[in-house]
C-alpha cells in the first residue's frame, strides 16, 4: 500500500465533508451471483462522528485541485491549501476494503474540476465502472455530477451509479453568480435534465426489455446552501418544491452556511452556522413530502420566513386555529397528520386502533402522541376542552416554548430530526 | 403454583402453548429449565415437539398475518423476563377472536409487544450497523458482538447476502455462539474454550492480515477528517451509537 494514501484520504475526505447528503437509501440491489455487496434499500448508518452525523458512505473527493473559484468552497482556486489527487485504483481499493469490513454502505464521490468538466467526469465514471465490472461490487455508489459535463458522460455515469446529484448551491441564480462567478443555473440544470431524461428513458426500456441495465435507480438529489445569501425561506422552499415536481428528484438537502472564507466580503461573517434554521427547513421539507402540506401553507409572501422558536407544523396550526380541534375518533388521516404532536407513525396507529373502539387520551399517550402539544388541538372521548380556540394561539405558543427551552438546545443540533409533531 | 419448564426454543414455547390448551392449565410462569425453582412449586416439563408446535403455528396462521407471526418470533428473541406470558396472552386472544387483534393498540398486550418488537428490530439493525470485521491472516473476516437480545439468527440472511464472496464469522460473546459462513452456507458454531481474542474481540497482530491495521487506521483517520468541529456534539453521538457497542468498534476502542 502506498503510504501517501493516509494523507490523501485525510485531505480529500476533509475537502468533501460539507456535502451533507448522507443518505444511501432508495435502492434495493440484491447481490448477484455471489459478488460483493447489496444495497439494502434503506440507508444503514455504520458510525456517527463526534458531531453526531450518520456515517454511511465513504465520502471523498477524487481531487481537490480546482480551476473554479466559488466563494463558499474551501477548494476554490484562490484558497491556499494542500492539494492532492487519488488514483482510480487507490479509491477503488479503499472502497472495497472498507466495504468488506462493514464500515460503509458505499461510495459518495465528488471532485474539484481539473482541466475541464469532461476530463474530470470521465475519471469519476472510471472509478464507478471498475467497482462494478472488475470487482463485481453491488454496494451503493453516488456520483456528484460535474457542472457542465456532457450528456454522454452523464449517461455512462448513470449506468454504474445508484444516485447522481447536481448541487444547485445557492437558492437563487443571482446569489450563485455573485459568489460562484464560473457557474450559472444552466450548468447545473443541464446535467440535472440529462439525468432526468436518462431515468425516464430507462423506465421505458425496462418495460420493453426486462433486463435492460438500470439507470441511476435511486434517482437524483441536490443541495443548497442557506444563510450564505439574503434569500428567504419562502424562496428556498418554493425552489425545493419546484425541484420535487421533477421526476426522479428524490431529495433536496439544506446546508447551513459555514464561514470558511474569512476575507471574502461577498459572504456574511456568521459566527455559528444557522443550525436551527437548517433544521426548520428540513422539517418543512418533511411536511411537504410526508404530511401532505402545500408549500404555500408553510411559507408565503405574508409569512416569508420560518419561525425559529417553534416547528413549522405547530406554527401552521397556530396560524390556522379554525381547523381545530380535530376529533381523533372520526377525522380522516390527512387531518390527523396535521395535529401538532402526532407523527406519521402515531397517525397510522390511531387509524388502525380506533376500529376496535373509541380512543381515550390514555390510549393516545401510549400510542406515542405527544400529548403536551396535541391536547390543545384535539378532542377525544373525555378530554377537557381547553383547545386552541378557548385559549388563544398566543397562550399556547408561550406554554409550549418556555418550559422546553433547555431541552431544545440539545435536540436542535441534529441534522435529521425524526419528525414527531 | 404451577411452572412450565421448557428448553428456551421457540418451538419449545409453542409446544408449551399446545399443552396449556390440551391440559386446560393456567401456569403462573413459563420458564427455562435451568431456572432455579422454589421448593414447593409444581412443575410440568415441556418436551419440545415439532408436531404440537406446528399445530399451534398453523392455528395462529388462520387468525393473524404473516408479519404478526414474525413479530411474535422477534419478541420471543428479546428473552425478556416473562415475555412468554405476554406472548401467551396475545396468542390466546388471537385464537379467541374472530378478527385479527394485531392492530388493536388499545389492548395492552398488543401495544407492549409492538414496543418490544421495535426494540428487537432496532437491536438487529444495530448489528447490521456496528458489526466490524477484522481480516485474519487466513482470509476470514471476524467480528465479535454482544447484542442485548438474541438477534444474531435473524441477521444471518443480511450478512450472507451482502458478504457472499468472503468467509466470515460473527460471534455473540454474551450467548457464546456464532454464525460462520464458508462461502456456501451459514452455520451455528461454538468455541469449546474461549479463545483469547474473544475476551476483547480483537485479533492479535500476528494473526491478522498484513494490511488489517492499515485499514483500521485509515477508517479512524477518515472519521476524524469528516467531523465538523464547529458542530461537535458528543451527547448526540452517544445517543445514536450507545457506549455498550464501543468495545467492539474499531473507531472507538
Ligand atoms: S467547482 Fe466545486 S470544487 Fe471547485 S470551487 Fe466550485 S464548489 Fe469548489
Amino acid at each position: 500500500m502506498n503510504p501517501q494514501i493516509f494523507d490523501k484520504l485525510k485531505t480529500l475526505a476533509e475537502a468533501a465533508k460539507y456535502d451533507v447528503s448522507c443518505a444511501s437509501s432508495g435502492t434495493s440491489r440484491p447481490n448477484s451471483e455471489k459478488g460483493l455487496g447489496s444495497a439494502a434499500g434503506w440507508g444503514i448508518c455504520h458510525s456517527f462522528t463526534e458531531d453526531g452525523r450518520c456515517v454511511s458512505l465513504l465520502k471523498t473527493m477524487l481531487t481537490n485541485y480546482c480551476i473554479y473559484d466559488c466563494g463558499y468552497c474551501a477548494n476554490r482556486r484562490s484558497n491556499d491549501i494542500p492539494r492532492t489527487t487519488f488514483s482510480v485504483s487507490e479509491l477503488v481499493e479503499l472502497t472495497i476494503e472498507f466495504y468488506r469490513r462493514n464500515y460503509i454502505e458505499g461510495l459518495f464521490l465528488s471532485s474539484g474540476i481539473v482541466r475541464n468538466a469532461d476530463y474530470t467526469m470521465e475519471r469519476m465514471v472510471r472509478v464507478a465502472k471498475d467497482l462494478r465490472t472488475i470487482h463485481r461490487y453491488n454496494g451503493y455508489i453516488h456520483l456528484k455530477s460535474i457542472p457542465g459535463a456532457s450528456r454522454e458522460l452523464v449517461a455512462e455515469a448513470g449506468l454504474y451509479a445508484d444516485r447522481l446529484s447536481c448541487n444547485i448551491e445557492m437558492p437563487s441564480e443571482q446569489s450563485l453568480k455573485l459568489i460562484a462567478p464560473d457557474k450559472d443555473y444552466q450548468s447545473v440544470f443541464r446535467p440535472m435534465h440529462y439525468i432526468q431524461q436518462g431515468v425516464l428513458e430507462n423506465k421505458e426500456d425496462r418495460k420493453k426489455f426486462r433486463h435492460a441495465p438500470r439507470f441511476a435507480p435511486a434517482g437524483q438529489s441536490t443541495q443548497m446552501i442557506i444563510g450564505g445569501s439574503p434569500d428567504d425561506d419562502n424562496k428556498i422552499l418554493h425552489l425545493a418544491n419546484a425541484m420535487y415536481q421533477r421526476p426522479a428528484m428524490k431529495r433536496v438537502y439544506y446546508s447551513g452556511y459555514i464561514h470558511i472564507n474569512q476575507y471574502d466580503t461577498r459572504l456574511p461573517a456568521l459566527i455559528t452556522p444557522p443550525l436551527v434554521r437548517e433544521n426548520r427547513l428540513y422539517q418543512s421539507d418533511w411536511l411537504m413530502r410526508f404530511y401532505g402540506f402545500k408549500v404555500d401553507e408553510i411559507v408565503n409572501e405574508k409569512h416569508p420566513n420560518l419561525e425559529l422558536e417553534i416547528d413549522p407544523k405547530l406554527s401552521w396550526a397556530l396560524r390556522n386555529p379554525q381547523f381545530f380541534p380535530v376529533d381523533v375518533n372520526t377525522a380522516d388521516y390527512e387531518m390527523i397528520l396535521r395535529i401538532p404532536g402526532v407523527g406519521v407513525k402515531s397517525a397510522q396507529l390511531i387509524i388502525a386502533s380506533r376500529k376496535f373502539g373509541r380512543l381515550t387520551s390514555e390510549n393516545l399517550k401510549k400510542i406515542g402522541v405527544v400529548m403536551k402539544r396535541a391536547r390543545y388541538f384535539i378532542t377525544c372521548n373525555e378530554l377537557p376542552t381547553f383547545t386552541v380556540n378557548e385559549a388563544k394561539p398566543e397562550y399556547i405558543r408561550r406554554a409550549l416554548t418556555e418550559p422546553t427551552k433547555k431541552k431544545r438546545k440539545t435536540n436542535e443540533r441534529q441534522m435529521k430530526i425524526p419528525f414527531e409533531g | 403454583m404451577l411452572y412450565y419448564l421448557y428448553d428456551n426454543t421457540f418451538e419449545g414455547f409453542l409446544t408449551a402453548v399446545f399443552d396449556i390448551y390440551f391440559r386446560k392449565e393456567n401456569p403462573e410462569r413459563i420458564v427455562n429449565q435451568t431456572t432455579d425453582i422454589l421448593l414447593f412449586t409444581e412443575t410440568h416439563t415441556i418436551i419440545t415437539d415439532e408436531e404440537k408446535a406446528s399445530r399451534v403455528f398453523l392455528g395462529l396462521k388462520k387468525k393473524i398475518s404473516r408479519s404478526a407471526l414474525n413479530m411474535l418470533y422477534l419478541c420471543f428473541l428479546s428473552e425478556l423476563p416473562d415475555i412468554e406470558l405476554i406472548l401467551l396472552r396475545y396468542i390466546q386472544k388471537s385464537l379467541a377472536s374472530d378478527i385479527s387483534i394485531e392492530t388493536n393498540f388499545a389492548d395492552d398486550d398488543v401495544l407492549e409487544l409492538s414496543k418490544i418488537h421495535k426494540k428487537v428490530s432496532r437491536e438487529a439493525e444495530r448489528m447490521r450497523m456496528f458489526v466490524r470485521f477484522q481480516k485474519t491472516a487466513d482470509g476470514l473476516f471476524f467480528a465479535a458482538m454482544e447484542p442485548l437480545y438474541n438477534v444474531l439468527p435473524i441477521c444471518a440472511d443480511f450478512f450472507q447476502d451482502r458478504y457472499a464472496d468472503q468467509a466470515w464469522l460473527i460471534y455473540d460473546t454474551r450467548r457464546q455462539f456464532g454464525l460462520y459462513y464458508d462461502l456456501k452456507t451459514v452455520e451455528i458454531v461454538r468455541f469449546e474454550q474461549t479463545p483469547d481474542f474473544l475476551r476483547n474481540g480483537k485479533i492479535k497482530q500476528e494473526q491478522q492480515d498484513e494490511s488489517e491495521t492499515a485499514f483500521q487506521d485509515l477508517w479512524k483517520d477518515y472519521l476524524s477528517s469528516i467531523t465538523i468541529r464547529e458542530r461537535k456534539n458528543l451527547k448526540l453521538q452517544r445517543q445514536f451509537m450507545p457506549k455498550r457497542f464501543w468495545k467492539y468498534l474499531v473507531e472507538k476502542s
